[in-house]
């Protein structure tokens, strides 16, 4: 079949002169959302590869039983890093950071988003905060943990602990000024034909993300300067030795860092929201029930958060509301992954890398989210509180979920961004290396869990030596499989075949320009001629003057 | 082959999206779970298309700004928050020892908080009457009004019989004053760089008055934290 596509925005060879933007431009407080979001993506990519790094010593180290390779505080203070930086520095501002900014104003029909100078601020804030924490690394670094938990990070690492407390502060800030950037852009910028169950889906799960970071991130701000008292002028807020409830501050920190989850996952949901109906050529199913299970994602994501502390002396009443409250977040998790399915039952489905990596998504998040609903079953969780499950967990979540949307994301809108394709059999060797690397790495994990090897420790009992050197072995090939897709990307961006400006016939706005988009996006703003997902449509009508529309329920 | 055709008004261009024969899709069957998006394709054209590239970036700004405040009083959420939850757990608040709280002084305080919110509003609407004088006198009114309340708190600290270490009670009294105090800062320091811009002639005017608004909001969002800070430390 022949798929010729005119498109108003379509230069004309001498009516529309194309800005290209330099390599210059990316090192600019830029006000451009597109310059932003490939600033955000690059600078999120680069502090991926050094918590990558960590994770692999961290393997590396975990081969043997004996903490043989680095000692154990070292170790401590890896592991914060890792988990510091892959959430703060690279999921937070690849998911909402790099695609909210680039596809958000192009998918709703907008020139830019609602305020770019203040996006270029919220962008400029993470590379010279990202580089303090890191050099923490080198001035006795934080050894507490991610979740740095007084009185531990009261007593551990100070130096670095206050640092660390300033770094994310500051990355909290910087993620607050994005989450208002969104919601105004979102609710306020659309294309006057736009309404709101118009919207890509993409739009409504930055909706319900842009909300949780407006709610969510100031109190983790709040345990944060309250912290930092008891850090450098001696107060007592948190620590037991001058009358302080270190609970409390469990409470502030998960109030925000369970949302934080969906933070970091819920844009994913958008992603592949985008990706599954374009590919399998078939309308979303559901599409109402995919929008709003955001916003009940979004809502019910504010109140699960004491899951996390079912050993912290949580009582039994409150832990019950928790237990609920948690397993009913499997309801609207679970509306979406059957839309998704039902979206693929039947349709003409391409097995190219973007649609590989949905797929991937979708595997791995589901057993991410059924050992999520197990672990918040109050007896099994205090069972394996602290073990390798909770590690296995998470990593399916976070590796399974959004490492692998945001793979989705690049291979899908690659020839958006650089007008190029990207090679797709090397896409397929990095998705078969990435699927099986991270499969091998934290399938064993479960089992390690269950028999009671517990996390964040740099030794452990000899007989779990085997599966640690199997979840090693994996995590090597993880390591490796980046390597394909950084080559092919980069070869691809400067040298790979034209794409032309709606390779993969899409019909939401971002595809209705060039690509790479001109400055501003739209020639002139876009009209809707078509639902965001009517694939499949086969209405055919005659050409005639008065036919404005051409699509038939 | 199935095709579609667009005809834009907006460029009289024509436009061909080609779909896939899929055969499935073309007859309704249960397999085919198109039904819910069948809304979809209600949509109607509107041609908003002008030759527009030189429209002006919409203005947002007061909405952004509510929003930031939304986040800004989750921050002082989670601190009351968080001072009920050490306050319900301790067996005794204050701790024993601790000296009272003096009521005048603070009491004074929140009046003069309370009465420059409604001063700060004669400015908003001097200016709606592109009165910049009154503007200027209003916010003058304000900001001193704000320079006296800081005043007054400074004065407080240096006269309260226990410090920052003293007790759990003592150092979320510190915290919460002061972290709410930088917020007054913040606000009299708006009002002075609005005051500051109403010297250029035009600055501010009936139509064109982001500034005063934005710094009267702000300082209204300030008033209101000082009043729920008020009732939690000193009167519960």
């Amino acid at each position: 079949m022949t798929a010729e596509l005119i498109i108003p925005n379509e230069p004309k060879d001498d009516d529309v002169v194309i800005h290209h933007r330099t390599w210059k431009d990316y090192f600019t407080f830029s006000t451009d959302h597109k310059v932003i979001g490939i600033q955000y993506f690059v600078t999120g990519f680069i502090f991926y590869i050094i918590g990558g790094l960590l994770a692999e010593a961290i393997r590396t180290e975990l081969a043997t039983p004996d903490a043989d390779l680095v000692d154990p505080s070292t170790y401590n203070s890896m592991f914060t890093m890792h988990g510091t930086i892959m959430i703060f520095l690279w999921i937070v501002p690849a998911g909402t950071g790099a695609f909210a900014n680039y596809l958000l104003p192009l998918m709703i029909g907008a020139r830019d988003m609602a305020f770019p100078k203040l996006n270029a601020v919220a962008f400029w804030i993470i590379p010279p905060t990202g580089l303090l924490l890191i050099l923490s690394f080198f001035l006795g670094p934080a050894q507490a943990g991610w979740t740095s938990y007084p009185p531990l990070s009261l007593l551990t690492g100070k130096v670095g602990e206050g640092i660390w407390i300033m770094t994310l502060l500051l990355l909290g800030t910087s993620s607050i000024l994005g989450g208002i950037n969104f919601f105004t852009t979102i609710l306020k910028m659309r294309v006057p034909s736009m309404s709101m169950m118009q919207m890509p889906l993409f739009c409504w799960a930055m909706l319900a993300t842009s909300l949780l970071m407006l709610i969510a991130t100031p109190v983790l701000a709040g345990a944060l300067i309250l912290l930092s008292f008891d850090l450098i002028a001696g107060t007592a807020f948190f620590n037991p030795v001058g009358g302080g409830e270190p609970v409390v501050y469990q409470h502030m920190f998960w109030f925000y860092s369970h949302p934080a989850v969906y933070i970091m996952v819920l844009p994913f949901f958008g992603v592949i929201s985008e990706v599954i109906p374009v590919h399998c050529r078939k309308p979303i199913f559901g599409y109402g029930a995919i929008a709003y299970s955001s916003m009940v994602i979004s809502f019910l994501g504010l109140i699960v958060w004491a899951h996390h502390m079912f050993t912290s002396g949580t009582p039994p009443w409150l832990r019950m509301f928790f237990m609920i409250t948690t397993m009913v977040i499997a309801v609207p998790t679970g509306i979406k992954i059957f839309g998704w399915l039902a979206t693929m039952w039947g349709g003409k489905i391409t097995l190219n890398s973007p649609m590989l990596f949905a797929m991937g998504f979708i595997s791995t998040f589901v057993i991410g989210g059924i050992t999520g609903v197990m672990l918040a079953a109050v007896p099994f969780d205090i069972h394996v509180h602290d073990t390798y499950f909770v590690v296995a967990h998470l990593h399916y979540v976070l590796f399974g979920g959004s490492v692998f949307g945001i793979y989705t994301g690049i291979y899908h809108w690659f020839p958006k961004v650089t007008g190029r394709h990207i090679n797709d059999t090397w896409g397929k060797i990095h998705f078969v290396l990435t699927y099986v690397g991270f499969n091998v790495t934290f399938l064993p994990m479960h089992v390690l869990g269950l028999q009671g090897m517990p996390r964040r420790i740099a030794m452990y009992a000899p007989e779990f030596q085997g599966l640690n050197q199997v979840c090693t072995y994996g995590s090597y090939v993880l390591a490796i499989s980046t390597v394909p897709f950084l080559v092919n990307a980069i070869y691809c961006a400067y040298k790979g075949d034209k794409a032309g400006s709606n390779p993969w016939n899409a019909l939401t706005l971002d595809w209705q320009t060039t690509s790479p988009p001109e400055i501003e996006n739209f020639e002139v703003l876009p009209v809707l001629t078509t639902g965001p997902y009517d694939y499949g449509d086969t209405t055919e009508v005659e050409e005639s003057p008065e036919v404005l529309t051409t699509t038939g329920g | 082959m199935p095709t579609v055709l667009f005809r834009d008004r907006a460029t009289t261009r024509t436009r061909v999206i080609t779909t896939d024969p899929d055969p499935l899709s073309l007859i309704p069957h249960p397999l085919n779970m198109q039904g819910s998006i069948s809304d979809q394709t209600q949509i109607n054209i509107e041609t908003v298309a002008h030759d527009s590239h030189h429209e002006a970036h919409p203005d947002h700004r007061i909405f952004g700004l509510i929003v930031f405040l939304v986040a800004e009083g989750m921050i002082f959420l989670g601190l009351f928050i968080a001072y009920l939850a050490f306050r319900s757990m301790a067996p005794e608040w204050p701790p024993a020892g601790t000296p009272k709280l003096e009521l005048l002084l603070p009491g004074v305080n929140t009046v003069v908080l309370i009465a420059s919110s409604l001063v700060i509003h004669q400015a908003d609407t001097a200016i709606k009457k592109n009165d910049v004088k009154g503007l200027q006198l209003w916010f003058g009114l304000t900001a001193l009004m704000g320079i006296l309340f800081l005043g007054g708190q400074l004065y407080e600290y240096s006269h309260l019989e226990f410090g920052l270490r003293t007790n759990l009670f003592a150092s979320t009294f510190y915290v919460l004053t002061g972290f709410h105090g930088l917020h007054v800062t913040v606000g009299v320091l708006l009002i002075l760089s609005v005051l500051w811009r109403s010297m250029k002639s035009e600055h501010y005017g009936t139509n064109n008055h982001f500034g005063v608004e934005a710094a009267e909001i702000y300082w209204h969002f300030v008033d209101v934290i000082w009043i729920i800070l008020f009732i939690l430390l000193y009167l519960l």
